[in-house]
């Protein structure tokens, strides 16, 4: 049986979609069945992020529907096999599914994949309770600003009232040189605020915007500090115990740059 | 600020002074220090309306046995781990004999 993770944070832009999309890839990547599923419906977002937009046929919409067989709807990733994506409907809206049509959407693909995760929207609205209705674990994407980290409390809150304890979470886009100066929350302070687990942390990238760009997952770039972070997190879900980075020791000097542009490392 | 005048030790100096009395300058201890203030409110779901028109009443009921500062009155919601205290401070200058 599969495990149901969702991906969420309250507030939009904080790489909810980038996460899911990186966390399957790596899981893939390691050789497990992966089922993505883009719960944001009317703003679908995750196959453009995984470069699959062009293969769409189905949506998650004309499977609660009944309008194909849920196979269907699934699209194989370009590169490895064992990694779907169910996409979201553009046209409809979030109230085109319900949490009771989603939590047999995910006990049915359970039985097949090794993992489910669910790429939730942003809000608290009827999204992010159909996008939680089948979920077992819970992660939840932050960054170091006062918004996001008073949205990541909010829903923190409300998945445990879901039951949906222990919520796991990711740090993302964090500017070391800032952190150092005093002018952006460590990553000590923000788990001190929040009171929860920590799953992995991702130092800001210039490689995200790239490999977005070109529809692949900067998890697979083994040159790259974001890159790095997501496998460690990939890992951890696996069970491993990985250090979290030390991000001081992290930044590049010009020889080392040099270095591995000429392919010495 | 004339800061750009000192010399690369000074400036070294003026950092360590800052740290030391300064930590309020930082500007991740100002955005801690308001994530903390608006997460008590959001834990406890209490608008700062409500928290006043808690205090007007908690003067109403208090100066039915007391005589009270009620300029100097404070009532707050204070937050340790995850647990919220409603804290109230409340100064007595006198009291009543008889209740009303």
């Amino acid at each position: 049986m599969g495990q149901v993770l969702v991906v969420t944070s309250g507030k939009g832009g904080v790489g909810k979609t980038t996460t899911t999309a990186n966390i399957g890839t790596g899981l893939a990547a390691a050789g497990h069945k992966v089922v993505l599923i883009d719960t944001d419906i009317g703003l679908r977002n995750l196959d453009v992020v995984l470069g699959l937009e062009n293969r769409i046929v189905f949506d998650i919409v004309d499977v609660v529907n009944g309008n194909c067989r849920l196979r269907q709807a699934l699209i194989r990733d370009k590169r490895f096999e064992g990694l779907h994506l169910l996409p979201a409907a553009q046209t409809k809206d979030k109230t085109a599914v319900n949490p009771e049509q989603m939590l047999k959407l995910s006990a049915e693909l359970k039985k097949e994949f090794d993992y489910i995760i669910i790429d939730c929207p942003a809000g608290i609205e009827q999204g992010f309770r159909n996008a939680i209705a089948g979920a077992e674990k819970a992660i939840v994407v932050t960054t170091p600003e006062v918004s996001a980290v008073r949205d990541a409390d909010r829903i923190i809150g409300l998945l445990e009232a879901a039951d949906l304890r222990e919520p796991k979470l990711i740090i993302n886009r964090i500017r070391p040189k800032m952190v150092r100066q005093g002018d952006m929350m460590s990553i000590d302070d923000i788990i001190d605020i929040l009171a929860v687990d920590l799953l992995g942390i991702i130092p800001e990238d210039d490689m995200i915007v790239v490999t977005t760009n070109r529809g692949e997952a900067v998890v697979l770039d083994q040159n790259t500090r974001s890159g790095q972070a997501y496998r460690n997190i990939v890992r951890r879900i696996l069970g491993e115990e990985v250090p979290i980075i030390n991000l001081d020791e992290e930044e590049e000097g010009f020889f080392k740059k040099l270095r591995r542009i000429i392919g010495l490392k | 600020m004339g800061l750009s005048k000192l010399g690369e030790g000074e400036t070294d100096l003026l950092d360590f002074i800052t740290k030391l009395f300064g930590k309020e300058y930082k500007s991740k201890n100002i955005a801690k220090e308001r994530l903390k203030l608006v997460l008590v409110h959001d834990r406890a779901s209490i608008s700062p309306q409500m928290l006043e028109s808690l205090k007007l009443d908690l003067i109403k009921v208090i100066s039915n046995y007391m005589v009270i500062d009620d300029e100097n009155l404070e009532v707050s919601l204070d937050s340790s781990g995850n647990t919220v205290a409603l804290v109230a401070n409340i100064p007595v200058k006198g009291m009543k004999r008889t209740a009303g």
